[in-house]
């Protein structure tokens, strides 16, 4: 190299060096800190005296909402009443009309109408194989006698969902058409809403609705809409420039190019964002059990709580069996290519729709006279209860002692050492590390966003447990990975590993996170143990898929290159392929630390001592102020995360040209 | 297409026209143009991080005419084509069509002068992947309202005429490259558009389509004489479908004539760069290298002077005598020399010297 290729001002060389040395100099600074703790024992613990009282402010205005809007909150708790029974009383409960002894009742749709709609739905959109799944999964609700709460969690889906994909495609539109709009609330808003753990939603839904099946729906509609309007955003935005040309060269007005040309365009992504919609609001309304959802979710509360494994073990793989049916049903009609000759009347358009409404119309009028088909019959539904109880049964008796020793080991050696170093972690140091870090990868916007979100933690008076949570989800998320990082790159090097290990992998994806923990705590009981594992089994999804999405996306041109060059395989790995995946890596990384976060909020039900436990205890005492604060700080810790690992893969990608 | 009219005493009337039309992208870029009141440097430009993507452009395109733009990839053809269907806003300059301000027109007259006056045709087709062809070719028409059978025959007229009948119900990813560039032109004629825009419409398609592509082209226009903006950055596109070239750099246009004047008489360099390898005899007509008869000489032969080199080259090198060059009405103008003949086909002499 000359000297003339790499020489920048000096001005510029300055800064460059003092950046290098920023993150060590805090580093020294916080064990510094740490090591001075008796004699600057405010530095380490944050004082009391300091502590901003946010959870009275947010309480306050919670109360003030309670009072004031109750207008509101009725009348929208009203609006979405109607609806709601309507489809509960339509799958599950029958009509009643009239009152008193007069009343007569109106059948709810046939168990065997709906399987066949389901069965039919799959053969449309997937083939035999789809309608075996579809047909199959929901006959097996049936048949296991899970019926009634089945269709209960269903129909808050059926309703849920439409709400979710319309109010998310408006706001995506908005967003789309009013780019600082969208800068300055939209994106910030969806940020916040997708790390606010789930818990957290319930929270003031329950204080501003009670206990009820409205207040469910509105969490999870809550929840499950942020995908929605970014796969709009998303899609609006990729539809190709020329198309977009087009539209106003063929002389559309604005309302005929937005319905017409770009929502049609970007119906791939949008359908993506519709499966979304729908897995979240499955995971939501499972999780709404607490706060008077009812329905399979209410099962598995009621069985984890009396410790009834084998009941909890069953609506949760009734749940699972819903959530995979509903997952492939989606995706088929979301990849659907369109139909090649179109045939021309009522029926080649409208056909499909009529054969299952009237399926539906004659079993249920079938089922008027023959009670088996109104109601599947008893004595032919199969427990699988006793089954799991007498597996949980031989495994305690068989092999506790080897369970047992590696709960033990696992606590003692791992968990416990690391909960410990967490805990004593002096605040200040970690959040000049945490600022250092920002401006180092994201100059001073990204420091002053990471440094205030980190003191609100600190001052919220909520920093041992949000150490807590990090601790969890870090020893989970460093599982994770060790474990993910690799599977994927084994799979990213054969097909045939590959074509076993993303098929298990889709489907943990699709398991609702309430019921990943049902199996461990069978086997780990409650604690640290299951919550790590449970969390494991969770977030471990995008370690294994995007480290084998991005070695294997690494372009073939680099890879001959290296061969030709002399690599060998080992070489090639190293040098080539890890490097040029290690942006994706990175996101995958991140993706996992984000579930992680989310996964340990829920093991509070099994009895963690952290931010999420502290969410628990203000979901049963309504406390929405210290509720909704502890809420903010799990999202904060997520968006700093975020934030710091996405400030890196771009600086990275800048830097390899890989934009 | 080379059909230079003989009339050419009496111009067609303008149908399109722009003057001092810049497109400046970057923040405050009209502030920015208005200080400079015109008189920009590109070191200007970089100084205050905009991109001058068209720069002071004029252009005056006539009825039935084929204008080429023609310019190497990234020199502000797109931006200027989008410029003049206004699909960018120009940060300066006038514009007009069938002298009409395009600038001072509000959306609804906008829509209304593109639904009806204005077609395009797109380097990626940008066909809608959710509609078949029938429907792509009659959206046009759909979104003016106009009822379903109208459009369907309309759309199937235009389906026959770019050769896809019986591909009307395929979707775009059904079809090849070609294929669907046919549906593009089918779907920009639909309505009957008088300016006709193609921005790189054949860019995109493998060498032997695109020549396919190009007769066709040409045989649309002779039937359909629409006043055409082309846009390419392939020199012998440009000679073989125009009536007359722009040539751009860097956003500016440096310059504008016939192929014939192009070719034989290059601006700059840089065009000079761009002629180097182009078939004269094919390019330059029998005026483009006569000289004044010679008194009292007997000419065997008489040519057109719009007559291509090529078509008489054979015949004058055997006869070894200068061949008379008569215009439209029959009038000897001038005489060509066999050895003037011989220079253009050797690359020597006259009309390669430049
Ligand atoms: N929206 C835009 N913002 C900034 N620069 C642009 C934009 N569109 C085009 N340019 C720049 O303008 C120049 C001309 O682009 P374009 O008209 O697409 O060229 P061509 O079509 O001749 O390849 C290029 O340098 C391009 O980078
Ligand atoms: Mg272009």
């Amino acid at each position: 190299m000359t000297d003339v290729t790499a020489s920048p001002a000096p001005g510029l060389r300055k800064a460059e060096n003092l950046g290098q040395y920023m993150v060590p100099l805090t580093i020294v600074a916080a064990v510094t800190i740490f090591l001075l703790r008796d004699r600057l024992p405010s530095l380490n613990t944050y004082p009391d005296a300091a502590i901003i009282p946010f959870k009275d402010w947010v309480g306050a205005v919670m109360s003030w909402m309670k009072v004031n809007l109750t207008w509101f909150t009725r009348s929208l708790a009203a609006m979405m009443d109607v609806p709601l029974r309507f489809a509960f009383n339509l799958l599950a409960k029958g009509f009643k009309l009239g009152n008193g002894p007069e009343a007569t009742m109106l059948p709810r749709l046939s168990w065997l109408g709906v399987v066949g709609v389901m069965g039919w739905l799959g053969y449309i959109y997937g083939g035999w194989r789809l309608a075996l799944l579809c047909g199959g999964g929901f006959f097996a609700l049936a048949l296991f006698g899970v019926w009634n709460n089945a269709m209960l969690t269903l129909a808050l889906i059926v309703i849920c969902v439409p709400f979710c994909v319309i109010t998310g495609l408006l706001v995506g539109i908005w967003s789309y058409r009013s780019p600082r709009f969208d800068g300055w609330l939209i994106t910030p808003a969806l940020d916040l809403m997708q790390t606010i753990p789930t818990f957290a939603y319930l929270i003031p839904m329950l204080l501003l609705y009670g206990a009820s099946p409205v207040s469910a729906l509105l969490a999870t509609g809550l929840f499950a809409t942020p995908p929605m309007v970014r796969a709009t955003l998303l899609g609006l935005n990729k539809v190709p420039s020329e198309i977009k040309d087009f539209a106003d060269m063929a002389g559309c007005t604005r309302r005929q190019k937005l319905w017409r040309v770009l929502i049609p365009s970007a119906k791939p992504s949008l359908m993506i964002g519709v499966n979304q919609v729908i897995m979240l609001a499955l995971n939501m309304v499972i999780i709404s059990s607490m706060i008077g959802a009812g329905g399979l979710g209410y099962d598995v509360l009621l069985a984890l709580r009396a410790l009834k494994i084998g009941q909890a073990m069953e609506a949760g793989l009734a749940i699972v069996i819903i959530a995979i049916v509903l997952d492939r049903l989606s995706q088929a009609i979301a990849h659907r290519q369109p139909a090649i000759a179109i045939a021309e009347g009522t029926w080649a358009r409208h056909g499909n729709l009529i054969i299952a409404v009237g399926l539906l119309a004659l079993t249920t009028i079938f089922a008027l006279f023959i009670p088996a088909l109104a109601t599947f019959p008893k004595s032919l539904t199969l427990t699988t209860a006793p089954w799991w109880k007498a597996g949980v049964d031989w495994l305690t008796l068989h092999m506790f002692d080897a369970i047992e020793a590696v709960r033990v080991f696992v606590l003692l050696y791992f968990l416990n050492p690391m909960r410990a170093g967490f805990e004593s972690l002096p605040w200040l140091g970690v959040l000049l590390v945490v600022v250092a870090l920002g401006w180092r990868l994201g100059g001073w916007r990204l420091a002053l966003l990471v440094g205030l979100l980190g003191f609100f933690a600190a001052a919220s008076g909520l920093w041992v447990p949000a150490m807590q949570t990090l601790y969890l989800a870090g020893a989970a998320t460093l599982v994770a990975c060790i474990i993910g990082i690799p599977l994927g790159i084994w799979a990213s090097r054969s097909d045939r590993v590959q074509s076993v290990v993303m098929p298990i992998i889709d489907t943990l994806q699709t398991i609702p996170m309430f019921c990943i923990i049902i199996p461990v705590v069978m086997l780990f009981r409650v604690g640290d143990v299951t919550a790590l594992i449970a969390t494991v089994a969770f977030a471990i999804v995008p370690a294994v898929r995007y480290t084998n999405h991005g070695l294997r996306q690494v372009p073939s041109h680099l890879v001959e290159a290296g061969q030709v060059a002399g690599c060998t395989r080992w070489q090639l790995f190293r040098h080539v392929q890890l490097p040029v995946a290690m942006p994706e890596i990175m996101l995958g990384i991140n993706q996992t630390i984000l579930l992680a976060l989310s996964m340990i909020i829920i093991c509070a039900m099994v009895g963690t001592r952290d931010l999420g436990q502290e969410i628990f205890k203000a979901l049963a005492k309504a406390d929405s102020g210290r509720g909704i604060v502890a809420g903010l700080v799990i999202a904060f810790i997520g968006i700093i995360a975020d934030r710091l690992i996405t400030a890196w893969v771009n600086k990275r990608k800048m830097r390899g040209g890989l934009t | 297409m080379n059909m230079t009219t003989p009339g050419a005493a009496s111009p067609r009337p303008v149908k399109l026209s722009c003057h001092n039309l810049w497109k400046v992208f970057g923040p405050n870029a009209e502030q920015f143009l208005a200080s400079h009141g015109g008189k920009v440097t590109t070191a200007d430009l970089e100084r205050a991080h905009l991109v001058g993507a068209v720069r002071n452009a004029s252009i005056e395109v006539r009825e039935g005419e084929t204008f080429i733009i023609m310019g190497l990839s990234g020199s502000g053809k797109s931006t200027l084509v989008r410029c003049l269907s206004r699909l960018i806003e120009p940060t300066a300059g006038e514009l007009t069509v069938d002298g009409q301000d395009l600038l001072k027109a509000t959306e609804a007259e906008l829509i209304d002068i593109r639904r009806h006056k204005m077609g395009m045709v797109f380097q990626h087709f940008a066909l809608l992947p959710h509609l078949n062809v029938l429907d792509n070719v009659a959206f046009p028409l759909l979104i003016q309202g106009v009822d379903r059978k109208t459009r369907e025959e309309r759309a199937m007229q235009m389906i026959e005429l770019v050769s896809l009948k019986g591909r009307e119900r395929r979707f775009p990813a059904e079809l090849s490259g070609g294929q669907q560039q046919r549906v593009g032109i089918a779907r920009s004629l639909a309505v009957e558009p008088e300016i006709w825009f193609l921005d790189e419409p054949f860019s995109a398609l493998d060498p032997l389509i695109r020549r396919e592509m190009q007769a066709e082209l040409i045989r649309l226009q002779n039937v359909l004489k629409k006043t055409i903006v082309f846009i390419t950055h392939d020199f012998d596109e440009a000679i073989r479908l125009a009536d007359r070239i722009a040539i751009m750099k860097d956003g500016a246009i440096i310059q504008i004539g016939k192929p014939e004047e192009v070719v034989s008489n290059p601006a700059t360099d840089y065009v000079a760069k761009f002629t180097q390898d182009v078939n004269r005899a094919r390019v330059l007509s029998a005026a483009g290298i006569m000289l004044p008869a010679s008194p009292g000489a007997s000419c065997l032969r008489r040519v057109k002077a719009v007559a291509k080199i090529e078509s008489f080259a054979a015949e004058i090198v055997e006869s070894a005598t200068p061949f008379a060059v008569e215009d439209a009405a029959g009038v000897i103008i001038g005489e060509v020399t066999p050895r003037d003949v011989i220079n253009v086909l050797t690359g020597k002499g006259r009309g390669a010297e430049a």
